[in-house]
């Protein structure tokens, strides 16, 4: 056989795998939308969700997904910055900055329900946080937090070394150049980043069934009050999120429209992921195009 | 490769009463880790006029030019006085990023911050507590005509510095470090990455410049360190060969690595 040949044929099979992989993916996410989509309405989106009667919405468990994943970002955010700056600007190449990666990199591959677990004996149980947001927001900074490390260090050493010693030459310290030079041209990166895990955690359940718990108290939206029980902003109530409430209706669901409920939920939460992702791809690349005024 | 006695240099001295010195050197020495990559680098640069540092690549002109500003501070140990108005600025307790203000450098490659062209000189100048916009925007002209570029940028001052092509960038990195004030300008190869228009846009440029700074250049173009330098200093094997006037050295050197060097009749 010929390199012409071999070449054609390494071709076909190559292509043959990513459609496979195009395929299911299309699949999965067509059967998804396609089943949900039909439940999926205002009423649905706006109402709080019901145990034994049909027509439940999932207005509360949406709210507490977002609430849940602001918190989470802003733990985890200001500590995965820190760290990701200090590993890639300031780390010296010794054996503990090598054991702070290799926990990093353990941490990352990290089971969610182990979080979860872990999450629940220390801060509901240890801590007496119990079943609430920030139990759930904190397990989820675990979660998250070596993965956006690590995706932030990667941002950085994407910035020339050029531009370091562009800062230093002109008499700034090295903070003044990681703040002033170095972080706005890592922004398009680090941004994409807090978003791509932004849709990790809106889908996670597995952490949050033991830490931020699977009842839903009603919700009162016009209590603004964050120390009452009834109020969206009270952070020590226990809340269901979006992936959890899906999880729950399949295992123990005795609404007569559980099966639709469940598809319709599924069909949002997925419509959110794939919204993050998106906008991720489309800020970056605004943002990066604007830094560097290329069209 | 032709094997030289190292221990055969000529270096010109100076009276600094007749000729007032921006930087000297003396026994300058640089090691990374174990690897002794500068040996006997003391260097005289007479002020106001642009000393060129040539020889080949991996002879330790780079190295011993980082050295200066003490760019090598984290990767290399450097031995030795770096004289600049009478005080050794090797020494460790000095404010490296008080003295970078003083001796500002150029790299090889163009590094514009990813800014507009405006800030690219604003900012650092901010930075060292340069608040009024009228004196701000004063510098930004006066660095930018003397880095010849005002003429190209001065319709659009807010385009952002990395839509400029090589040669443009190169200047504005020049205009940048001339922005601060600097005494002493160091260029690490300036030219290498720009065309032949560009590099005479810059050449003219530095021209210029020598009337006001002490420059100090390391370049891999014996064309270019003889069309605008007035010193120049032969580099080999870490060891600094020869030093004299660019015109001596290009017609009459007095070593024979330097000869064999500048006529092409080297390694």
């Amino acid at each position: 056989m010929n390199a012409k040949i071999i070449d054609k044929i390494a071709t076909a099979i190559i292509s043959l795998l990513v459609g496979v992989v195009v395929l299911i993916l299309v699949a999965l996410i067509g059967y998804i939308l396609f089943t949900g989509l039909p439940h999926v309405s205002w009423h649905f989106l706006t109402s709080p969700s019901q145990a034994f009667l049909s027509g439940g919405g999932i207005g509360d468990q949406l709210f507490n997904s977002f609430y849940l994943l602001i918190l989470t970002l802003l733990i985890s955010f200001p500590i995965a910055l820190g760290a990701g700056i200090y590993l890639f600007e300031y780390a010296p190449k010794n054996w503990v900055t090598n054991t702070i990666r290799v926990a990093i990199e353990v941490l990352s591959s990290l089971p969610s329900v182990v979080v979860g677990l872990f999450g629940f004996l220390l801060f509901v149980v240890e801590f007496q946080l119990g079943f609430s947001i920030l139990s759930g927001a904190i397990a989820l900074t675990f979660f998250n937090l070596p993965l956006l490390t690590r995706s932030i260090e990667t941002s950085l050493s994407s910035v020339p070394k050029l531009q370091r010693e562009a800062g230093l030459a002109l008499g700034f310290s090295r903070w003044q150049t990681v703040l002033g030079v170095i972080f706005p041209e890592a922004l398009p990166g680090i941004l994409t980043a807090i978003i791509l895990s932004a849709g990790r955690i809106f889908g996670e359940a597995a952490a949050l069934i033991y830490t931020a718990g699977q009842s839903a108290p009603v919700l009162n939206f016009a209590n603004w009050n964050p120390f009452s029980p009834t109020s969206p902003l009270n952070f020590m109530r226990p809340a269901e999120t979006l992936a959890v409430h899906i999880w729950k209706i399949n295992s123990e669901g005795i609404m007569p429209d559980a099966s639709a409920v469940s598809a319709g939920a599924s069909a949002v939460l997925i419509l959110a992921v794939l919204i993050f992702n998106v906008s991720a791809r489309w800020l970056g690349n605004r943002i990066y195009r604007k830094v560097t005024a290329s069209k | 490769m032709k094997t030289y006695n190292l221990e055969e240099t000529y270096i010109h001295k100076f009276d600094p009463i007749e000729t007032p010195l921006g930087l000297e050197t003396k026994d300058l020495q640089v090691f990374y880790g174990d690897n002794h990559a500068m040996y006997n680098g003391s260097l005289q640069f007479p002020k106001n006029a642009i000393t060129a540092l040539i020889g080949a690549s991996g002879s330790g002109k780079s190295t011993f030019l980082r050295s200066l500003n003490r760019m090598n501070d984290d990767i290399a140990t450097v031995k030795g006085k770096i004289l600049y108005q009478d005080v050794d600025i090797n020494a460790s307790e000095i404010n490296v990023y008080e003295m970078r203000k003083h001796v500002g450098m150029v790299f090889q490659r163009p590094n514009p911050f990813a800014k507009s062209i405006f800030n690219n000189i604003a900012y650092p100048l901010r930075k060292a507590g340069m608040k009024s916009k009228s004196q701000l925007a004063e510098r930004v002209e006066k660095s930018l005509v003397q880095a010849a570029l005002w003429d190209e940028v001065k319709d659009d001052l807010n385009r952002s510095a990395l839509a400029l092509s090589g040669g443009q960038q190169q200047r504005l990195c020049i205009a940048r470090a001339l922005a601060m004030n600097p005494d002493v300008l160091l260029l690490d190869e300036p030219a290498s990455a720009l065309d032949p228009i560009s590099t005479g846009k810059l050449e003219q440029a530095l021209y210029d410049l020598q009337k006001h700074y002490t420059i100090i250049m390391v370049t891999h173009s014996m064309q270019q360190a003889s069309r605008v330098s007035d010193y120049t200093a032969f580099f080999h094997m870490g060891h600094i060969l020869e030093f004299d006037r660019t015109q001596r050295i290009f017609t009459r050197p007095h070593i024979q690595a330097t000869e064999d060097y500048i006529s092409g009749n080297f390694g």
